[in-house]
């Protein structure tokens, strides 16, 4: 192409200039001016990175519920400092690069107050780094121990759901002391399945058991039967933990693997979220125990809080929507959204957040909180924040199958769940 | 597990494998063969079979048997048709160039699995088996009392696993028969060996090609209709058939149908057993550098023939 065109390339940025500017001055582009003088009364923004797309889909549409009743609730009573909250949500596609480039995105375009998400743990360890430098608060819900390891950053806390180490913790006697020593365990291979294996190893060996085989299952995978026949014979107790959207499958193949003759079996309620516990092909699961964060089935003892949070997310008393039963809740893990945004509210409130300039106030005010006792900000239990590890520790539950449903056996306390600080975050600068 | 009970079990998951692995290569392997299309949406057309599948079942209602027949029935041309449709629409008008099919190709992947996202959501949804009944296997070995049967743990099958690999060996005879005895096989043959030439002795080779393009995608359907029991549809599970299509077709020579099949079993075979002995990704790892000596050391393939 050796032909030229009329119209200079002088000429051209000069008209694009123009109209960016007058695009500026309307208020159409963000972070335009005008903006400032209405800071008082602007929403506080808090960027909500979904997992809408990828392996963790089913998490992602019911944190959206958790979050956007939250959300509901503290705009009702008045939103933070009087100023309405705005969820702006982006979509992480359950992917550690999306997720860090869906903080700049909010930090840059969005321009939140806070960040706010997310359960998969890579995900989270691989945006983590990238809150730090924009120095932007990111509260995470994802269990992992990342947080309270010390591997993240100041910006970085988990104030509404306990860490895995602690609630394996919590997990092993009763699993030692009922179920049998000798435990097989079959997790997904990553960060979080990691978490499971090493703290499950430790705690089970302080109870006297072993664990006598390690089954790293990769969480893209479709079919789990291969993986059965590295279950030692010897194996009293299967500990089952997976994740992703062929969750259905694994328990289903490890039925058909068994047959008739199964060990005792203990999963996470990870294998089983968003899955109705009535699928077909589950009923070897009757008599076996599951780990939940909240129960999903209502127990005749549900707190008024707890019941209130249930009607509050549209949950029925079988833990699926109120409006489509066969729509079933990752329950177990949904109300740590619910919580957070609470704490983030408390959290402004303290240190009488006005903008981003706050945002070390901010988390200072949250490592200053302790004790969040059981209410309808903290529905599913009592909390202990620690202000040092950026973890909040909390009550856990068992529950067994039967009838198909699942109802309460065992619950652990806080203090069955407690470990010794590994990290000072407090000591670390902004 | 002992090891003879084990490397059974570790088979009976490998003949699975391999048999959905052949119906979704075989696809593959044809529309090659007869259009010289590297289509790199086939992948998304076998999901575009599970998911359909999952519709039809649960439109139908009733005994899990219903559903299924019916999607076996109704979506391998279902998804044909869609397929053949993507020929006219788009293939057609790029006159089949290689290069520009391949990016063609890319396009309808993201297409169909964006719209499949949109339409049918991010959720993997289980379509129940017409039946599942677990077979206890018995195992022979010489012990303290002599030679005697035993049952050991965990040594099962399911009907509908067998099923599985009996359908698709049917489909497998029924596909030779066409190709090689009918007249329609006839006339892909001509068109694979030389096209000019079948178009001068009025075979419409337009018409040929969507009808090739569209059985390739109907293959794969039927292959994700047969294995959705067992696995789950969702609007991801596109991507491993893929690789796994092109890594058994590279090896088996593309276009040669006896190569395709022998490469199935092969990697379907080396999968389940490696898989269960040692680890899915050593599998994987084996296949793919499979794959680099084939093309380095015997480029056409296994069965495949050199271009004259």
């Amino acid at each position: 192409m050796t032909k030229t065109s009329n119209i200079s390339r002088r000429k051209t940025l000069l008209g694009l200039g123009a109209g960016a500017g007058a695009l500026a001055a309307g208020g159409v582009l963000p972070g335009s001016l005008g903006f400032a003088q209405a800071q008082s009364s602007a929403p506080i923004k808090i960027g909500f990175q979904k997992h809408a797309t990828g392996i963790g889909a089913a998490y992602g549409r019911w944190y959206d519920v958790a979050t956007n009743a939250a959300a509901a609730r503290i705009n009702e009573m008045g939103g933070i400092n009087g100023r309405p909250v705005e969820i702006i949500t982006e979509d992480d596609a359950t992917d550690p690069g999306r997720g860090a480039e869906v903080l700049e995105k909010f930090a840059n375009q969005h321009e939140v107050d806070v960040a706010f998400g997310t359960l998969f743990s890579h995900v989270v360890i691989g945006s983590a780094p990238r809150a730090g430098e924009l120095k932007l608060p990111y509260f995470v819900v994802s269990e992992g121990h990342h947080v309270a390891s010390g591997m993240l950053n100041r910006y970085t806390l988990q104030p509404g759901i306990t860490d895995v180490k602690s609630q394996v913790i919590s997990m092993a006697p009763f699993v030692a002391d009922n179920l049998g020593k000798k435990v097989t365990m079959i997790y997904p291979d990553f960060a979080f399945g990691h978490d499971h294996r090493d703290f499950f190893s430790e705690a089970i060996e302080a109870q006297g058991g072993e664990v006598v085989a390690k089954i790293a299952i990769p969480p893209t995978e479709t079919t789990f039967t291969r993986y059965f026949p590295n279950i030692p014979r010897e194996t009293e107790v299967i500990y089952h933990v997976m994740v992703g959207p062929a969750v259905l499958t694994f328990v289903k193949e490890m039925g058909e693997f068994f047959g008739p003759s199964r060990p005792e079996i203990f999963g996470f309620i990870d294998s089983l979220e968003a899955v109705d516990i009535q699928s077909p092909g589950l009923e070897f699961l009757e008599g076996t125990y599951f780990w939940e964060g909240m129960p999903r089935y209502k127990q005749a003892n549900e707190s008024e809080a707890a019941s209130a949070y249930r009607a509050a997310v549209g949950v029925n008393d079988s833990g699926a929507a109120i409006d489509d039963p066969s729509n079933v809740a990752t329950y177990a893990h949904m109300f740590g959204c619910w919580e957070t945004l609470h704490v983030i509210k408390a959290g402004m409130e303290a240190a009488d957040y006005q903008g981003p300039a706050d945002r070390a106030k901010l988390i200072e005010a949250v490592e200053a909180m302790s004790d969040m006792p059981e209410s309808i900000e903290h529905p599913q239990g009592d909390k202990v924040f620690n202000g040092k590890t950026h973890q909040a520790f909390g009550k856990q539950f068992i529950s067994k199958v039967g009838d198909g449903r699942l109802d309460v056996v065992h619950t652990a306390s806080i203090e069955d769940g407690l470990y010794e600080d590994e990290v000072d975050y407090t000591t670390r600068s902004f | 597990m002992d090891f003879g009970p084990h490397l059974m079990l570790a088979s009976i998951e490998g003949a699975v494998i391999s048999a959905i692995l052949v119906l979704t290569a075989m696809g593959l392997s044809i529309v090659f063969g007869v259009m010289r299309v590297v289509n790199v949406a086939h992948g998304e057309f076998f999901m575009l079979g599970a998911v359909f599948a999952w519709a039809v079942s649960t439109m139908i209602g009733g005994h899990a048997a219903f559903g299924f027949v019916a999607a076996l029935l109704i979506v391998p041309v279902l998804v044909g048709c869609i397929a053949s449709g993507v020929d006219q629409l788009i293939l057609k008008r790029i006159d089949y160039d290689v290069d520009r099919t391949i990016v063609a190709t890319i396009g309808i992947l993201y297409i169909v699995q964006q719209s499949t996202l949109m339409l049918y959501g991010p959720e993997a949804r289980p379509v129940e088996p017409p039946f599942n009944t677990r077979l206890a296997l018995p195992w022979f070995e010489f012990g303290a009392d002599g030679f005697q049967m035993i049952w050991p743990w965990g040594l099962s099958v399911t009907t509908y696993k067998l099923f599985v690999i009996f359908a698709a060996i049917s489909v497998l005879g029924v596909l030779w028969f066409v190709l090689t005895r009918t007249k329609i096989g006839l006339i892909m043959r001509a068109t694979q060996q030389d096209r000019e030439m079948a178009q001068a002795f009025g075979v419409p080779v337009n018409r040929v090609y969507s009808w090739v393009f569209g059985l390739g995608a109907g293959l794969a359907a039927l292959g994700a209709v047969l294995v959705v029991p067992i696995q789950q549809a969702h609007y991801l599970m596109g991507g491993d058939p893929l690789l796994l299509a092109f890594i058994v077709v590279i090896i088996g020579g593309l276009g040669s149908l006896p190569g395709t099949v022998i490469a199935a079993v092969l990697i379907g075979m080396s999968d389940g057993i490696i898989s269960v002995f040692f680890s899915p990704t050593l599998a994987k790892i084996i296949a793919t550098f499979l794959v680099a000596m084939v093309l380095v050391f015997r480029p056409q393939g296994l069965m495949g023939r050199v271009a004259a």
